[in-house]
């Protein structure tokens, strides 16, 4: 099949290994992620480009394409906030269509053939190079920790610190007496403080787990015909190979058009139900 | 795998692009949509007025076309009408003037008449003048009397 198990282990561990730069030396926590700060500015400034550019030359009358395509998002975006988020706010749903779009671009990364950026970078002299910026936990985590950051600030800001406060101690289990209340008030707190971590690590991990699973079986695919010399290509297992890893990653990819949406969607609608929670004031 | 840094660039990159989208895209692009939703709903609600203005222009299109049709109808009678009369009118002077000219031929011929009867008059006396001097002249002869009188009748 390949040179062995040490070459296929090699060549999985170094597509998963990102490029980094170590800010302090020695410290794990002061090193940057190069190639996935990198690929999610270029998704970003290909985002809000795009989107820009139509909204330079917006016009209100007959839409060019473009346009129509981009207002076909934002309606889309537009309705599934209004059917969830029934609060008056200027930034849920540009966030929301924010995360939409920019997620399904970084997503998209993974539908780029694995080798070829990478390649690409060791032509240039780059060796390591992560180009789905999804599949890092730092990037997943670092939006879903953005959102939790606005829904407290909500929270705080929505309800009042005494609002919040008496959400946070007085349920999910309610009582009527001042006994009870303050019997209540350790397991509320202990289950509100489990859901607020719950909520932004559940989210991350949601869009990492899907990318990074699904990057692994696209690597595990382009191992079929790994280290094939062009003798071992052109013999009747080699075109067999060829045509398995052909077809498998055909399939996947296909099938991955449909995962990598449906987590830009998921992630879009989970962070503004968190937000609409933060706004609710009817406890 | 390990957190670091990169989730805090990532977390700043996050909120720059959320507000860059919040402030420059998202409210334009919408605005634009609901504007045109205006535009719409707008040109409908013209479209709506104008059919009904149309109707309404028909109607009295149709109500002013009736009103001549009468108009015409009363206009046509009246000089259907005048018509007869004048012609009734012009007959009724015509024979008028018919008879007048008649008379008036009739008095021109009764005239006339009168004229030639009095110069028959005047010529008969003064043929009786005549005859009288003639037989005053000649020898009164009955007989040439008789013929002379039958002369005299024969030339009145």
């Amino acid at each position: 099949m390949s040179d062995g198990a040490g070459g296929i282990g090699g060549y999985i561990e170094h597509h998963l290994k990102n490029n980094t730069l170590e800010l302090v030396e020695g410290s794990s926590f002061w090193t940057i992620h190069l190639d996935s700060v990198i690929y999610t500015i270029i998704t970003a400034v290909i985002f809000l480009a795009f989107f820009g550019y139509i909204a330079k030359n917006v016009k209100a009358g007959v839409p060019s394409r473009s346009q129509n395509f981009v207002e076909m998002i934002i309606g889309f975006v537009n309705e599934q906030v209004n059917d969830l988020f029934h609060y008056k706010s200027k930034v849920v749903a540009p966030l929301a269509l924010s995360i939409f779009v920019w997620v399904f671009l970084m997503n998209f990364m993974d539908l780029i053939p694995v080798d070829l950026l990478p390649a690409g970078g060791k032509l240039a002299g780059i060796d390591y190079m992560r180009v789905v910026p999804s599949t890092d936990l730092n990037i997943t985590f670092g939006m879903s920790f953005a959102v939790i950051l606005l829904v407290m600030y909500y929270n705080f800001t929505k309800k009042g610190p005494i609002g919040y406060a008496k959400e946070y101690f007085g349920h999910p289990f309610e009582a009527d007496n001042i006994f009870f209340k303050l019997l209540l008030l350790v397991p509320n707190m202990l289950l509100n403080t489990v859901e607020t971590i719950a909520k932004p690590v559940s989210l991350g991990l949601r869009l990492f787990g899907n990318l990074y699973a699904g990057e692994l079986i696209f690597l595990l695919i382009a191992v079929f015909t790994l280290g094939y010399g062009l003798e071992h290509l052109i013999s009747f297992g080699g075109i067999t190979m060829i045509i398995a890893q052909f077809l498998l990653g055909l399939v996947w990819a296909l099938f991955h058009i449909l995962i990598i949406t449906l987590q830009a969607f998921i992630f879009m609608m989970l962070s503004v139900v968190y937000l609409a929670q933060s706004h609710d004031t009817g406890h | 795998m390990s957190i670091n840094f990169t989730l805090i660039i990532q977390l700043v990159v996050f909120l720059i692009v959320v507000l860059i989208t919040m402030k420059y895209i998202w409210p334009v692009i919408l605005g634009a949509m609901e504007e045109r939703e205006k535009q719409i709903a707008d040109g409908l609600a013209a479209t709506d007025k104008a059919e009904a203005e149309l109707k309404k222009a028909q109607e009295e299109a149709e109500s002013i076309l009736n009103e001549a049709k009468d108009q015409a109808s009363t206009v046509r009678e009246s000089a259907n009408k005048m018509a007869t009369k004048i012609k009734d009118q012009a007959k009724a002077e015509a024979l008028a003037e018919k008879d007048r000219q008649m008379a008036a031929a009739v008095a021109e011929i009764e005239q006339e008449a009168n004229r030639a009867k009095e110069d028959l008059r005047k010529q008969v006396s003064a043929l009786a003048l005549a005859g009288t001097e003639k037989l005053l002249n000649k020898e009164v002869d009955s007989k040439v009397h008789a013929d002379l009188l039958n002369d005299l009748v024969k030339e009145i």
